[in-house]
């Protein structure tokens, strides 16, 4: 691995996670001086701590465990030539006059470090929403973690949680944390759910609840934390009636209740934010609403798998490449989605060219109906299988179809009750 | 040995207190049940240096908070704690509360609060352009503002021990005896400690130390407040601590810009039953939320970072009571330290030095140059190394924390800000567990949130037997 050897880079990439890495390989390939940046003392980000299997098989064709697909997405960034200055944070990132751009770095290594670069690459993942984010009530005893924060403390560090355990949300993290605390003796008495459908992939639900009889609780919340020093129980109530609360004994609470875009430093340089999806409004290059600044992968929209968040970042990163090859662009062209969606990325597109679009559906149907309008034409109909929450919709659309002028919109229509 | 003076309770008055006789040439203990200062009443509260016009001037409270005021500025100078002092304002949104809000100004002036302004509705969309349109005037008290209630004790505990003063943690007093001109007070676990005057600055508890060494009968009540914080990047953080027209019974839900950059709404007024009932509810959260939309623009529950409750102990009479003890010799009560309760504090330390001295203590000033509190030192690698991303904290300042004494999580955090932000320790808790165990030499195992049966984790991976 080669570290940081300069201090004017083409590319900046902050952070070496899944999607940092991907970017960092394609352009540090395409001969562009590429720097990556990650916190860690260690490429990765969070796949390090994902020790289970079922990551890659888009990607590298074969089945991998979070570690050892870190691995393979850290070597090619590394052969390619990119250079890294890990155990280092982004304190600070300005537009510089010129139209390049300023980092702050801080490390032990380093010290503070100023750092140049062409473009910059937002890569930053997620953070966990926590209990005090939905302000659950009760008291605040030792006990209570995110499902991320756990898995860390378990997986890299060797330490138990604790001993019972109540998850609260069906998101993938926590299904799999559930599975993985029955593993070493912790005992999940229950997963609870807000939502009426679960949060995460059928195939977790199966493989980490029903294999181990964890009964979830839908449509129901938390409703009081218990315990004076360590969580000593939980009251969970169903939506429908929450005085009809029961209460659940256990000296553990994890939270797996969704991921925030970690996009404090875009905020930062004045990145436009996309309040449907929490991270940067992004057009068909992946280019924010600074020029210069890219983002993908989790921090831009909150990806299921971490294949997608690679295919994300190349195609991303074949963007970067262009910019930086001084090609131009006309003008955008909105996209819009129906109540179904929560959102489309990008939020607009250059007509004519060739664009992937992903969406988050609001809804639980089978067969649904996808279509692309515009100017008032049906434009692109597709049947949609399987429409869950849990599963994000991805689609490429040939330049030759959306060449129109005027607004593209997108409406999920569903089909048969799932 | 026998001490000078034995202080029960580490919290805002009794670590004053102390700091205050470190500058004495007598010997002085604090006593504290909890495993670190500032653990009670002291920790979870608004944080607000006040303006000294909320009661009026005849009673004890408004002495020492207009005395305090002025010595938060003094405090800040000399113990690096931060301080942001922003100033308040008093807004009305009916003529009926601009009527209430010229009665307190009117307070304030007869109070001898200096600097106050009358403001018509422009001045005070000047002063805050946030607030919300229905606005219609209010008064702006320039002298006041917001610190970090914990970081201020702390500092007031590591000078007044630099300086000479002994501190015992986890000591909780259950019994007292005065014999032969010496107290001894007598911790539960056994351990006791002899010294010629008490100050009774229990906090919540300061009913049952009074019984339990003979003196005075009086209940304290605690009044519970629950507190909403919000994101540093929130829309609605205000320029200046910013108050409704305050009630009969509180002063009403403010909009606090906190000196460690995030913002506060809060707090609630409910009587409890329990000293431990610090949970928050989920009932006023919404009505916190809605009282604040009222008053400025930008609330958004999206920035909710964290929730906590705190319990004022108060007296029936509403008023502090400080006093020597009509029943117990060489005993000074300190109680029913509610609101302003912070803001006098500082001079709640002097009014009981003077009290003591009354009482027969003799105290010579110290001629000896003042230890300083610790600084870190910029030039140390450690100090860029970033922990905690959210308040972008180095391992530097939790290493720091943790040779001063904080050894809890809950107790770093508090000297730090480490797992205060937005992610509240969900990336950094991991690492600064492994810094304290490093630091303290104690298993990860043994670490505990804020002390007594609060261990993080319950042991190591394998320790359990896996049911197939």
């Amino acid at each position: 691995m080669k570290m940081m050897s300069k201090e004017f880079y083409d590319v900046a990439v902050i952070g070496a996670g899944a999607a940092g890495l991907a970017a960092a390989a394609e352009t540090a390939a395409a001969g562009f001086n590429t720097l990556v940046i990650d916190r860690q003392d260690r490429a990765g980000g969070i796949l390090r701590q994902c020790i289970h299997n079922g990551f890659g098989l888009h990607c590298f064709k074969e089945e991998l465990t979070g570690p050892e697909y870190a691995e393979r997405a850290a070597e090619k960034a590394i052969a390619a030539g990119a250079e890294f200055a890990l155990c280092s944070t982004v304190t600070d990132l300005k537009k510089r006059d010129d139209g390049t751009f300023e980092l702050v770095l801080r490390s032990k290594e380093y010290g503070t470090k100023n750092i140049v670069a062409k473009t910059v690459i937002l890569a930053m993942g997620c953070r966990e929403r926590n209990r005090g984010n939905l302000a659950i009530p009760g008291t605040r005893p030792a006990g209570v973690f995110t499902a991320g924060a756990a898995q860390k403390l378990l997986n890299c560090e060797g330490f138990l949680p604790g001993k019972t355990a109540v998850i609260v949300g069906s998101g993938d993290i926590g299904l799999i944390m559930a599975r993985r605390l029955q593993w070493c003796g912790i005992k999940v008495k229950a997963v609870v759910e807000i939502m009426p459908h679960p949060s995460g992939l059928t195939r977790n639900i199966v493989q980490c609840l029903h294999d181990f009889n964890i009964p979830l609780y839908l449509s129901h919340s938390v409703t009081r934390i218990c315990g004076k020093d360590r969580v000593d129980g939980v009251d969970v109530a169903p939506l429908s009636d929450p005085e009809n609360s029961f209460h659940i004994d256990c000296d553990t609470v994890l939270f797996s209740t969704g991921l925030i875009p970690e996009m404090e430093l875009g905020k930062m340089i004045g990145v436009e934010i996309d309040p449907s999806t929490g991270g940067a409004k992004v057009n068909a290059n992946y280019e924010t609403s600074v020029p210069g600044v890219f983002s993908a992968g989790n921090v831009l929209h909150v990806h299921d798998l971490v294949d997608f968040v690679s295919e994300e970042s190349v195609r991303m990163a074949k963007k970067v490449i262009r910019h930086l090859n001084g090609e131009k662009d006309g003008e955008t062209v909105k996209v819009c989605v129906n109540e179904k969606l929560k959102y489309a990325v990008p939020s607009t597109f250059f007509p004519g060219r060739d664009t992937v679009f992903a969406f988050r559906p609001l809804v639980v149907t089978n067969n649904g109906t996808l279509t692309a309008e515009q100017d008032g034409n049906v434009i692109w109909k597709k049947k949609i299988p399987f429409v869950r929450p849990a599963e994000m919709i991805c689609f490429e659309l040939k330049g030759d179809l959306i060449n129109g002028k005027g607004e593209l919109t997108f409406r999920l229509e569903e089909g048969e009750k799932a | 040995m026998i001490y000078d003076t034995a202080i029960i309770g580490a919290g805002a008055c009794g670590a004053a207190t102390a700091w205050q006789l470190s500058h004495t040439e007598s010997k002085t203990i604090l006593l504290e049940k909890e495993t670190d200062a500032a653990f009670g009443v002291s920790k979870a509260n608004s944080g607000i240096v006040h303006g000294g016009f909320h009661h009026p001037s005849d009673t004890l409270k408004t002495k020492l908070e207009l005395r305090g005021n002025k010595l938060f500025d003094v405090l800040h100078e000399e113990l690096g704690f931060p301080y942001h002092k922003c100033g308040i304002l008093v807004a009305a949104y009916s003529e009926e509360q601009m009527e209430t809000v010229k009665k307190l100004y009117q307070r304030g002036l007869d109070n001898g609060v200096t600097n106050l302004e009358l403001c018509d509705r422009a001045r005070m969309l000047e002063l805050e352009p946030k607030l919300n349109d229905a606005v219609c005037g209010g008064f702006f008290a320039p002298d006041g503002g917001t610190i970090e209630p914990y970081g201020y004790v702390f500092s007031l505990v590591e000078s007044a021990i630099k300086n000479g003063v002994d501190v015992s943690y986890n000591f909780k007093v259950c019994n007292g005896k005065y014999e032969n001109g010496v107290w001894t007070l007598t911790s539960a676990d056994g351990r006791t400690v002899q010294a010629k005057y008490v100050v009774n600055a229990a906090g919540l508890y300061a009913d049952e130390i009074s019984r339990v060494c003979g003196g005075e009968e009086f209940r304290i009540i605690p009044r519970k407040g629950e507190e909403y914080l919000l994101d540093k990047t929130c829309a609605c953080r205000p320029e200046h601590v910013l108050f409704p027209v305050p009630t009969k019974h509180s002063k009403g839900v403010l909009v606090i810009p906190t000196a460690g950059g995030t913002t506060m709404i809060g707090p609630t007024a409910d009587p409890v039953e329990s000293k431990d009932d610090t949970e928050t509810t989920s009932s006023h959260l919404k009505r916190i939320a809605g009282l604040v939309s009222d008053m400025i623009n930008g609330v958004s529950l999206r920035d909710l970072i964290t929730s906590f409750a705190g319990l004022r102990p108060v007296l029936e009479t509403e008023d502090f009571y400080i006093e020597p003890s009509k029943r117990i010799p060489a005993f000074i009560q300190v109680a029913g330290i509610q609101s302003p309760g912070l803001t006098a504090s500082p001079a709640i330390g002097e009014y009981v030095v003077e009290l003591l001295k009354k009482e027969g203590l003799e105290l010579k000033a110290k001629t000896a140059e003042r230890v300083k509190n610790y600084k870190i030192d910029p030039a140390d690698p450690a100090w860029n190394r970033i922990v905690c991303r959210c308040e972008k904290i180095s391992e530097a300042e939790i290493v720091e924390a943790i040779r001063k004494g904080h050894t809890t999580v809950d107790g770093i955090k508090f000297h730090t800000r480490s797992g205060m932000g937005r992610c509240q320790g969900g990336f950094c808790a991991v690492e600064i567990l492994k810094i304290i165990s490093r630091e303290t030499g104690m298993s990860v195992e043994e670490l505990t949130k804020r002390g007594g049966g609060s261990r993080i984790i319950a042991g190591k991976l394998g320790s359990l037997e896996v049911k197939a």
